[in-house]
């Protein structure tokens, strides 16, 4: 692997991009399946029981991650660009990972 | 760790190959000194550039074990794998033969990006008064240091994906100049770093500040030009 | 063109990040409650401030997610120029209609 790819503004660079491609490739989805309301609240209730298996929560998760990991990763950005941030630590990018799964842990764990 | 050094090197331009080396290793030796040994004494042919030999010129950037480095002051024992050394042109720049690359593209996004200073059409009437501790200045002075040895533009993804991007060498020279009190071409240069190739195609991916062996910093330096560019297209509230 | 596009870029990532942080909130909130989709919807029908607020959301996503694309697509593929431009405008639209139509549905639900 290229040197420069094993650097953190790299990977949070990748992160943050991924994340977004996910979350424009889920939101159509997302707001389609919103709009079965349109049908009152019975259409929605079983449209979202087709969700209610492991194979959509693991997406769910990932989905759940991938926005406050969008989230974190560009409030970075914008303190690099806009708030002259000085980055020191590798950590920074870290900790938006680790909040990231925690909101997706949470948010899973609790579909329960 | 062995009495020789396997060492790969690229010959040859693009569609070339690597050719391996057997190199005694000695202590405190340089990358220099490897490349410098080979082509003395085992391949006259090998094409590399090198000038100061101290860590003033920059000539001898190259990629050594996938960095971008000064080979002059890359000691072999830090670098190498075991006994493996593999050396490699500058990335993103056309290669002329074996190690020596084209730096003509790197030189000219630094003219494309306004990176020279404009004096303005009529002389001055009397010495520009810049104290150095003043912000403009102090930001300049961390950015002046840079030599053009093109480890930050081999080092930077976005310029290996969008040829035209000016690049963090050419942006964080431009940074400079914008505050740089005394230049009268300021407008030119916002306009020249605001292009579909400049400042904004940055994406903070920070190799050019990982990198570089001037330890300036780039990534910021565009940060810099970023604010410049809105705060001119919207005023001062950006 | 450039600069129109970043600032239009960064300027809705500045709303999102209030927006996401509430719609994350809000959405662990719901699951922590273990509320239904029937309890949510009579919680946003006729719901005027939560109308406006994922209108608002709607609106930035659709300025937003085509612009972050348009960087992708031409540093990653040989796609650039007015073809590209136009593409993303028909996408912006589609996440402005596809989303306004859900805010509708759930508002109206």
């Amino acid at each position: 692997m290229r040197a420069s790819h094993k650097q953190r503004g790299f990977v949070a660079a990748m992160l943050h991009r991924l994340s977004g491609i996910a979350l424009a490739i889920f939101l159509p989805l997302h707001f389609l399946a919103l709009a079965t309301a349109l049908n009152g609240a019975k259409a929605l209730d079983s449209f979202l029981a087709l969700t209610r298996n492991p194979l959509v929560e693991a997406a769910e998760f990932g989905l759940v991650a991938a926005l406050a990991l969008h989230m974190a990763l560009g409030l970075r950005v914008l303190a690099i660009e806009f708030l002259d941030f000085r980055e020191r630590t590798a950590a920074i990018v870290s900790v938006c990972a680790a909040a990231a799964c925690a909101a997706g842990l949470v948010f899973v764990l609790n579909l329960g | 760790m062995s009495a020789t050094l396997d060492v790969a090197i690229w010959r040859g331009t693009e569609d070339g190959h690597f050719q391996s080396f057997a190199v005694p290793r000695r202590e405190h030796q340089t990358v220099l000194d490897v490349v410098t040994e080979v082509q003395r004494h085992f391949d006259p042919t090998l094409s590399y550039r090198f000038a100061c030999r101290v860590g003033m010129c920059g000539s001898c950037a190259m990629v050594v074990n996938g960095r971008p480095r000064w080979t002059c002051r890359t000691r072999v024992s830090e670098v190498a794998e075991g006994d493996r050394l593999k050396l490699e042109p500058l990335r993103n720049l056309t290669i002329v033969k074996d190690l020596a690359v084209e730096m003509t593209d790197f030189f000219d996004k630094w003219k494309d990006a306004r990176g020279y200073f404009e004096p303005g059409p009529a002389p001055e009437t009397d010495f520009a008064v810049v104290p150095p501790e003043t912000r403009e200045r102090q930001t300049a002075n961390a950015g002046i240091e840079c030599i053009g040895c093109g480890v930050c533009y081999s080092a930077c993804d976005v310029v290996a994906w969008d040829q035209d991007y000016l690049g963090p060498a050419a942006l964080n020279r431009a940074w400079t100049l914008v505050n740089d009190v005394r230049d009268r071409g300021q407008t030119e240069r916002i306009d020249a770093v605001a292009t579909d190739a400049g400042c904004h195609a940055c994406h903070t991916h920070m190799s050019c500040t990982q990198f570089c062996p001037k330890q300036i910093a780039p990534t910021y330096a565009i940060a810099g030009l970023k604010r410049a560019v809105m705060k001119r297209a919207f005023g001062g509230g950006g | 063109m450039t600069v129109l596009l970043f600032a239009a870029q960064r300027l809705s990532a500045m709303v999102l990040a209030l927006a996401v942080a509430v719609h994350l909130a809000t959405i662990l909130y719901a699951s922590h409650a273990g509320l239904t989709a029937g309890a949510i919807l009579a919680r946003t029908h006729g719901n005027v401030a939560f109308a406006a607020f994922y209108g608002l959301f709607v609106v930035a996503v659709a300025v937003h997610a085509p612009i972050g694309l348009r960087n992708v697509l031409r540093e990653w593929t040989p796609w650039r120029g007015s073809t590209l431009d136009l593409a993303l405008i028909l996408f912006a639209l589609v996440l402005l209609l596809l989303g306004l139509r859900a805010v509708i549905a759930v508002f109206s639900a």
